[in-house]
Formats: structure tokens, sequence, C-alpha cells
């Protein structure tokens, strides 16, 4: 079979097209230029540099498959980095990887990957995809390694675009990737984990956003409405945030509220961060089942998140109400809700 | 799968005799040609029966050929050798201006630059669809500080033939001097530097079936250059460094055997060209040829199709066992639309879609037979996934 395999330079997508290609695909490697280069603005620290595409190269090379760079840059401007700014200044906190694997590895890349006849694309994604034979769908389930898992990251992918998608390395853990890696000679077995937000190496993401969008300054109150400071814009926090915010104040006081259109946040102390119930939007019920009831699942409402308990109700054509057992710190408008049952992925959507 | 070959314009194959003789100056040719024994004259002499041939090829003396790593040195040779000639003191004209082509090579383009950032101004002439310069332009742009200008004799995109002659000869009537790129016309079209008229001339082997790395400036004697690369005092005190004994054997087979491939091949590849050229406009809807068809080397045709990114029109070809390219092969990578197609006042759409394919002395008639079964093939299938 011809399988496209998105080539970040990573030891992880590199082990997936390596795999694929002992397996006898005839495996095509694609890496996505993102940036402008020669730009310079922003170096990309983590991914798709000129680095990365150098090692995606070589590895194609080590393994005898094709390797192309395309360029999506206009496509990453439009659905990833605009985004990203306007999330920010609507005072929310925004996933660009969610947008990067819906809108362009799964999307754009399907498109390319058809029009070079394949039939799946795969990346290195610690997650697994599995197709049901009872219910005739395809389901998206965690990587085995669930210290790894990125299933979080997939939740917007359509059974269209499941698939077509293929995981290689979802099935293995990282200790096994990285001694793929080696048993394969793949040179980038020992490269460091890639962590930050790639366009934004340097983790100042409020640079990066003041840059491209008006930020009015505006003040910092306490929950009974005493003005405690000043603030240059709303991107520069984050719910539950506690660094950063220019406070002399005896006891921890954490970013509560953000209110974009007031310019104004909102401080207080630790249990203010608490909730139990949230809504989110544009909801992707992945396995294609709408639940028509209320049901019981497992919520993660970051990355890096432990799994809460909670009752979930549609309330709208694309909206849900999640009631958690339990309270939870720091529930992020912008953040992605997932609900799982034990490791299959059921939905998910973006935080209100 | 087999695999044709359109890209002769990014680089061609070394001719089977260039191959054996790089193979031999490396292996029993090791000498250091500055060196006075008999192994320094053996390599001393390669390089003379280098110097010869590629007289020969482009009618100028062996004394007035500087061997260089390839085009992009030898056009950084002739513009900051000649500027610096130029800048004032020691009876240099003092001139501080330069005229040259905006559908030239990025060499000499960024080296014009790199001039400006030191006191020079320049002109970029202008071309409009046909991508020629006319000698019009330049006899309005040409001023009596200008010291050099620049245009290249084949324009590696679309492969139209500059009127260099008239060219020259604007600018020796203005006392300036005159150089020409000629990296994509030797050995593709017959090139006389005499009947050109031109003082300074580059060329590069691996573009004539030659070596990668090997390369030359044509100095017309009297020429007062700089040199750039300062060292030893080798190549007449032109361009210092041992030279690359090889690379030159190489350079100098190829221009042997390239004089005779003017007679017997260029009609071929012609030829196939045109076959290849009418087989798209015919066969692919939506298709146009970038720039003039005459005059223009035998090899080159580019052309846009319609509704199409360049980039995946690539690849898909590659898979397919067609190797061709979008535009040159130094901007691939970057989303910036041709400079030339740009310069020739196309719009955006065709910038980006166009293909450029290049033929040599390779390709048969079952090649670009086959490559015109498959093209119409994967344009429609790229044109069906672009509109969604």
């Amino acid at each position: 079979m011809r399988i496209v395999v998105a080539m970040s330079g990573g030891v992880d997508s590199s082990v997936a097209a390596a795999l694929l290609a002992r397996d006898g695909h005839d495996v095509i490697g694609l890496s996505m230029q993102l940036y402008d280069q020669q730009q310079g603005e922003v170096r990309f620290g983590s991914c798709c540099t000129i680095d990365d595409l150098h090692d995606a190269r070589r590895v194609a090379g080590a393994i005898g498959i094709p390797h192309y760079i395309v360029n999506f840059e206009h496509k990453f401007q439009e659905h990833v980095i605009s985004d990203f700014v306007r999330e920010y200044a609507a005072g929310r906190t925004p996933i660009p990887c969610v947008h990067c694997n819906g809108d362009l590895k799964f999307a754009s890349l399907v498109d390319r990957a058809q029009a070079f006849n394949a039939e799946a694309v795969a990346t290195g994604h610690f997650a697994q995809v599995a197709f049901d034979e009872v219910t005739r769908r395809y389901r998206l389930k965690k990587g085995v390694d669930r210290q790894k898992d990125q299933s979080y990251f997939l939740f917007t992918l359509t059974q269209a675009q499941l698939a077509r998608a293929r995981f290689p390395v979802g099935a293995l853990d990282k200790a096994a990737v990285r001694e793929e890696a080696r048993r394969l000679g793949i040179s980038v077995a020992e490269k460091h984990e890639s962590q930050e937000i790639c366009f934004v190496p340097s983790g100042e993401h409020s640079d990066f956003v003041g840059k491209r969008a008006e930020m009015p300054t505006g003040v910092i109150r306490d929950r009974d409405g005493r003005v405690l400071g000043q603030h240059e814009g709303v991107h520069r926090f984050t719910i539950g945030q506690r660094k950063g915010l220019g406070l002399a104040t005896g006891v921890p006081l954490y970013v509560v509220n953000i209110d974009a259109e007031a310019a104004a946040v909102t401080v207080g102390p630790r249990e203010a961060l608490e909730r139990d119930t949230l809504t989110a939007s544009r909801v992707n019920w992945i396995a294609g089942e709408t639940p028509a009831s209320p049901i019981r699942a497992s919520a993660r409402i970051r990355y890096r998140h432990r799994e809460a308990v909670a009752t979930i109700t549609q309330v709208g054509d694309d909206q849900v109400h999640v009631a958690f057992d339990e309270a939870q710190s720091a529930v992020t408008p912008g953040q992605a809700v997932v609900f799982y049952d034990g490791d299959v992925v059921l939905g998910g959507g973006w935080i209100d | 799968m087999s695999r044709a070959y359109f890209d002769h314009n990014a680089t061609t194959p070394p001719d089977p005799a260039v191959i054996e003789a790089v193979g031999r100056a490396l292996a029993e040719d090791f000498g250091n040609a500055s060196s006075v024994h008999h192994f320094g004259q053996r390599a001393k002499a390669l390089l003379d029966e280098a110097r010869t041939s590629i007289g020969d090829l482009v009618g100028g003396e062996p004394a007035e050929i500087v061997f260089t790593s390839g085009g992009t040195e030898s056009d950084n040779l002739a513009l900051r050798g000649a500027a610096e000639a130029a800048e004032p003191g020691g009876g240099a004209t003092g001139r501080r201006h330069i005229i040259t082509s905006s559908i030239e090579h990025e060499a000499v383009l960024n080296t014009v630059k790199a001039l400006c950032r030191h006191g020079w101004t320049s002109t970029l002439l202008p071309v409009d669809a046909t991508g020629i310069v006319s000698p019009a332009s330049l006899a309005a742009a040409i001023t009596r500080e200008t010291a050099l200008v620049s245009v290249m004799h084949a324009n590696n995109e679309i492969g139209t033939i500059q009127p260099i002659a008239d060219l020259a000869a604007i600018a020796h009537a203005h006392g300036a001097l005159f150089h020409t790129d000629a990296v994509q016309s030797v050995a593709k079209i017959p090139v006389d530097v005499r009947t050109l008229g031109v003082d300074l001339l580059s060329l590069s082997a691996h573009k004539f079936n030659g070596p990668k790395g090997a390369g030359a400036l044509w100095i017309r004697r009297g020429t007062r250059l700089v040199s750039t690369m300062t060292g030893g005092r080798h190549e007449r005190n032109r361009r210092g460094g041992t030279e690359n004994v090889p690379g030159i054997a190489g350079l100098g087979v190829a221009a042997r055997l390239g004089r005779g491939k003017l007679a017997t091949d260029a009609a071929r590849i012609a030829a196939l060209r045109d076959r290849l050229e009418r087989g798209i406009l015919d066969n692919v809807a939506g298709t146009i040829v970038n720039g003039a068809l005459t005059p223009r080397v035998p090899n080159t045709t580019n052309i846009s199709f319609d509704g199409v990114e360049a980039e995946s029109l690539l690849i898909a070809l590659d898979l397919e066992g067609f190797a061709v390219s979008t535009g040159s092969a130094c901007s691939s990578g970057t989303l910036e639309p041709s400079h030339v197609l740009r310069a020739m006042g196309l719009p955006s759409h065709r910038t980006q879609n166009s293909i450029r394919f290049s033929l040599g002395a390779g390709n048969t008639e079952a090649q670009v037979d086959a490559l015109l079964a498959t093209l119409p093939v994967v344009v429609e299938k790229l044109r069906t996934l672009v509109r969604r």
C-alpha cells in the first residue's frame, strides 16, 4: 500500500516511516515547511526547522524512501497561527497542535496523499485507530504508552480522516520507539523531545501575539472588584496562572477569569479556580454517534490533566454540558475537553 | 521504475568520457599544477588542454580563460572583480553604476545587491511577457556613471535568448564593460565571444555534461579585473587557490564534446522539446507556454498548468518517474514565485503553476511520449483535489 508519512525529523515519525517501509509498504516521506525560514523573525525551535527538515531527509535516505518538502506556509498561517493569535486576543488559551493535526496533517496532507495515489497518511502520534466491526466505524484509541498518549490532540478527526490515518508507533511505548530507532540506525534516536509550541520556541507566546494583534492594556482586580494592578494585554494570561502577575500580595493569587472585551483580568485564591461544570462547543463525537441521553465518561480538560469522571449532556447541535463528579481546577476556555471510555476516544469539544 | 530526466537546466549527467577523464586525473595526475617537477607538469598539461578546449568552444584565446568553481563564482569574479577595478584611484574610471536585468540568476542579482551595499547604484532592466530584454531599455538606462552591464545569454527558467550583441554594443558606446552569464547557453547554441562582443563570459561545466565544481570566466584580453579570491599566483593572479585539476580536466573534455554535439544533438533536442511542448498544449487543457517561443535555447520549455500547484505536480511526476522542476533548482522549498515570471508581469496564479521541462542528449522520443501520456492524468487528478 502506498502511504504518505508526515515526517517532522523527530524520532517518532522517523520510526513510523521506517516501520511502514519495513512492512513492505510503498512509503513517501513528506515534511511540511510551515514558516518562511529566511524571514527569521520566528525561528522554530522544535519542529520543522531547517535542521529538522535535514534530519527528515537523512532518515528518508537511510530507509530508502523518497522524501519531499511541501510548503504549507499559507495554510499554517491561515489555520494555525491566525487562530492562535485570535484566541489569545479573545482571552482564551489555544492549542495550535489540534488545528495543525486536523487542518493540515489530516486535511491538506490527505489531499496531497490522494494526489500521489497514496491510500493513507501516517504520523508519529502515540495513538491508535481500530475498525469496529459491529458499528462499522473507526475508533480513535489512546497510544499504548499512556505517558505519551497523544489522542487528546486528535479529537477533531472525522471518520473519513480516521479511515486513512495510520499511527505506527501508537502500539509501542516510547522506550521501544527509541530502541527501534537505534536498531534501524536512525540517527535521531537520542534527539530531545519537543515540548513547546513549535512556532514559539522561546515559550514567550505573549510577545508573539503582541506583535500580531493590537492588545489594549487593562487592570487586574480581585473578585471584589478592587484594582490590584495593571496589565499589558489579556493575551499575557491564562486561567490558573500565578507567576508573572506583577502583584505584591501576601497570599498567592491565581488568574480566575479573563474578560477580553473589558481587558480585565480577575485574580483570586486557589480555591476560586475550582469548577464543577463547563460547556464546550464545536463538539466532535469522533465515533460518529451523538449520544441521545447523558453519558458517563472520563473527561480530560488539558493534555496533561488527570481524567475526571463526568456526566456529559448534549445541549445543542454541537454543544455539550459537562458536570464533573468532583470539582476541577482551572477549567480554561480555548483548551479542549476530550471524553474517554477506557482507552477509546468518544469525542471532544472546545471549552467555552 | 524507469526514470526520465527532464531537468537538464539544473544539471546534466556527466558524459562517460568526462567521468573517465576526471577519474584518470584523480588517479594518475595528482600533481599540483604549480609544481615544477614531472607531476606538476602533467597536471599543468591537463589545465592547458582544457583551456584550449574552452577557448575553442566560445571563440576565445586559452590565455583569456580563468578557471573557477562554477557559474556562481564566475559571475562573482566578473562583477566584483570589474567593480573593484573601476573604483576611484589608480587611473580607474571611478564609475559606480551597474546595470543588469530583472531575470538574471541569483548569482548576478545578489552580487549586484552586495555591491549596492558598498556604495554602488544599480538599474534592473525590465522585461515584458516575452522574457527578453530590449536594447532600447538599456540605451535609456545607461549613463556616464555606468561601469558594467551584465545580462545573461539564455535564461535558466524559460530559455529565452537575449540580444547580447546589441546590448554589448550599447554598453561599449558608453564606455562600460559588458558581462554575460552564458551558463545556460554554452553548448546548447553557438556561443562566440567575438560575435557577441562581450568582455566577460561565465560558464559552468555541469550544465553541459561536465563535472560539478568546475567552471570558467572568459576575460577579454586587456580587461581590467581585480582578483576576488586572493591567494597564490594561480590563473595569472586572477584566482588564487590550487586548481581543481580533475574537475577542470572534465570541463575540458565536456567543452570539446559540447562543441561537437552542437552540430549533432541540438536539432534533435529541439525536435523533442517541440514535440513535448506541442503535446502538452494539445492534450492538457489550461496550459500556456511562458515567455517567447523564439529566440529560445532548444532544450527548454516553461509551462503553466492552470489550477495546479506546481509543487504537487513536480512530486506527482517524480513518483511516476519523471524529473522536472518548478523554476530554478536554487529556489526550491520557497513559496516565493519565480522572480523571472514575476518580472515578465505574469499573474500570480501563472507564476505558481509553472513547470520547467529542460531536455538533454539522453532524452528519447519514447520518454517524451511517456511523459505526454502521464501528464493529463496527473494534472486532472490534482485539479480535482485542489477544487475541494
